[in-house]
């Protein structure tokens, strides 16, 4: 194994954790809003993985020309859920709301096979392909674009959250329901802006990564596990956890498929999963 | 952190009914195989056994001790891996294979549990649905027990008791599972008047009071997680005993863990009957949308679970029995 293997899977788990870090960071927020983990967050990904195949194969729209009406879709979807779904059980046991969200999952996964079948697609002409070459290091340029793209996003959803208004009001309705209200803040309307938000960061991610990778009903599994274990490790509801767990997240699996198998790079992830909430409980920016 | 309100109470099974009901209950659950003749109605009671009996442990842990494992599919893959392995390479009769799965369960569930356990709410949720993806994992590489293609038990035609394997006639199978679940609801009805089950509700609703009122959490909240183990290893290796073909796909998924918890919370949680009203419920959907549509894998069983169990748990969280009791109240009211 010569070095350049070594920093290529390096390099390329680092721009994985740029992806893990966004999808995470939707996740984050939604459960720094109000302590609900969205277990259909995968699903969200997937829908909008399929929304990119559909308007490439059907108008060919290119997948990045396909973002700002993904991120749209998604905060529609986003807020629609808040109020079909979220709003009813917002002080209902957590086990409701486990599977509120999981039923929801389940429903949009086999929705998706239902209607477009559990077949593989791929978009296979994005404009942005082939690779690129730094220091003898070769990487897709899909890739390098999806992460840039997620990294920007991730930027631009800290941007917001900490210096805009809207973004104080969030912040302020996760620290305390009651008084963000008696300040005047709508904290149902905030509610439904962080599912919209949240929801929208998947959309992104799906956008970007759906010109290399396969888009099939079950896809939104594995990003929305791996999410998990990110929000969990970085801390629930810590934006900057996220990014920095995400990075973590990547580095390990691209370090774990090279020195011990690639079958087990995820198994590796859940392990350091284990080992972070068993000897940190609230994960390693935490608030909770 | 979890909260219940009163909501959730339990409900004695004597405002739903009392004996009668379930004299004739059990009565028909007798003699339904020899009424029902045809193989495929009484396939599909015979995985609502074995599915409600995997349900019924799962009710222990989380709808009675309050803890929200989402890797129950560990231990019905242990428990059919067991029974399956030990046959297929030593000839052990399953029945040995059943209680050395159990055995082995409660050895993981106490690996899995002691540390995990001590974790909250989503944290613990968490952890055991990546430790089931994990040993699904290891054994999809773990090539001396088949890796990824499983193990095919091998047929055999005499001395079906010793094998576990009856290929007559589905009516040894649907009574053996009939048998273990009417074991499993009966642990259920003792524990809920015990002791056990009134540490369980205070670990659930109340721990931090429990605590300091001398209840060891740790250890109840690890013996609850022991049953569950037990009850769906017990499950596990009688579906790779019917199936007769398993492989780490079908046995140890995410989707069976999560399907479990569907049953139980369709029919109510923690109620004693509440996992076997949903399985009773949920099952025949998937045949009959399997039958209806075609069987290509549409997923379309599937689509109705996710649409019934959002609409549960957003409108009736109690599930059917919550409906029900609220049914009886309307109606007691009414006649007053």
């Amino acid at each position: 194994m010569t070095r350049e293997i070594i920093i290529q899977a390096l390099i390329s788990g680092l721009l994985m954790g740029f992806i893990y870090a966004l999808v995470a960071a939707g996740l984050s927020l939604i459960f720094g809003l109000m302590e609900i983990v969205n277990f259909a967050h995968g699903e969200f990904m997937m829908l909008s993985m399929y929304t990119t195949f559909w308007l490439y194969t059907l108008f060919g729209l290119d997948p990045l020309l396909s973002i700002p009406i993904c991120i749209v879709l998604l905060f529609v979807i986003g807020v629609v859920t808040h109020y079909g779904i979220i709003r009813h059980i917002l002080d209902a046991p957590m086990l409701v709301q486990i599977t509120a969200t999981f039923g929801l999952a389940i429903f949009l996964r086999s929705l998706a096979q239902f209607l477009w079948s559990a077949d593989y697609q791929v978009i296979d002409d994005p404009i942005v392909s082939g690779r690129i070459e730094i220091w003898g290091i070769y990487l897709g340029l899909p890739q390098v674009v999806a992460s840039a793209g997620c990294l920007l996003a991730f930027g631009f959803l800290y941007y917001f959250v900490n210096r805009t208004e809207t973004g104080i009001a969030l912040q302020a309705t996760a620290q305390d329901r009651e008084a963000a209200g008696l300040m005047g803040i709508q904290t149902n309307r905030m509610f439904a802006l962080g599912w919209g938000i949240g929801a929208s960061c998947v959309g992104v991610a799906g956008a970007l990564i759906s010109s290399y990778y396969m888009v099939f009903p079950d896809v939104g599994i594995i990003f929305a596990l791996l999410a998990y274990v990110t929000v969990a490790m970085g801390g629930f509801g810590s934006l900057i956890g996220a990014l920095i767990a995400g990075i973590a997240i990547g580095l390990i699996e691209a370090a774990g498929a090279i020195l011990v198998s690639p079958a087990f790079k995820y198994g590796i992830i859940f392990l350091c999963y284990l080992a972070v909430v068993l000897l940190r409980p609230k994960g390693l920016f935490g608030r909770f | 952190m979890v909260t219940e309100d009163s909501d959730t109470r339990i409900v004695t099974p004597r405002r739903l009914g009392g004996r009668i009901p379930l004299i004739l209950l059990s009565v028909a659950a007798l003699v339904f195989p020899w009424v029902f003749e045809d193989a495929h109605t009484q396939h599909v009671l015979i995985m609502i056994f074995i599915y409600g009996l995997m349900a019924l442990g799962w009710n222990i842990i989380a709808g009675y001790c309050g803890q929200i494992s989402l890797g129950q599919a560990i231990f019905f893959g242990i428990g059919a891996y067991s029974t399956s392995f030990l046959f297929a390479n030593f000839g052990i009769t399953p029945w040995i294979g059943m209680l050395f799965g159990v055995a082995v369960s409660l050895v993981v569930a106490v690996g899995i549990g002691l540390p995990t356990l001590r974790l909250r709410g989503h944290y613990f949720a968490i952890a055991t649905l990546v430790i089931g993806e994990i040993t699904q994992t290891i054994f999809i590489n773990w090539e001396y027990v088949g890796g990824a293609t499983g193990i095919w038990i091998p047929i055999v035609w005499d001395n079906p008791w010793y094998a576990f394997q009856f290929h007559d006639s589905k009516i040894p199978t649907y009574y053996i599972g009939l048998a273990f679940l009417t074991g499993g609801l009966a642990f259920t009805y003792w524990m809920e008047r015990s002791k056990l089950g009134l540490y369980f509700r205070a670990i659930r609703d109340e721990p931090d009071a429990a605590s300091s009122l001398g209840v060891d959490l740790g250890r109840y909240k690890l013996l609850a997680f022991m049953i569950a183990a037990t009850f769906a290893s017990l499950a596990g290796s009688q579906f790779a005993q019917y199936i007769l073909v398993i492989d780490p796909d079908t046995v140890f998924p995410l989707l069976l863990s999560i399907l479990i918890v569907l049953m139980t919370m369709l029919g109510g949680l923690g109620q004693i009957w509440g996992p076997v009203v949903g399985a009773a419920v949920l099952l025949p959907i998937s045949e009959a949308t399997r039958i209806y549509f075609g069987g290509q894998g549409g997923a379309e069983d599937l689509m109705i679970y996710g649409f019934l169990i959002v609409i549960i748990s957003v409108f009736y969280p109690r599930g059917l029995f919550g409906l029900m009791e609220r049914l009886i109240k309307r109606r007691d009211n009414a006649g007053s």
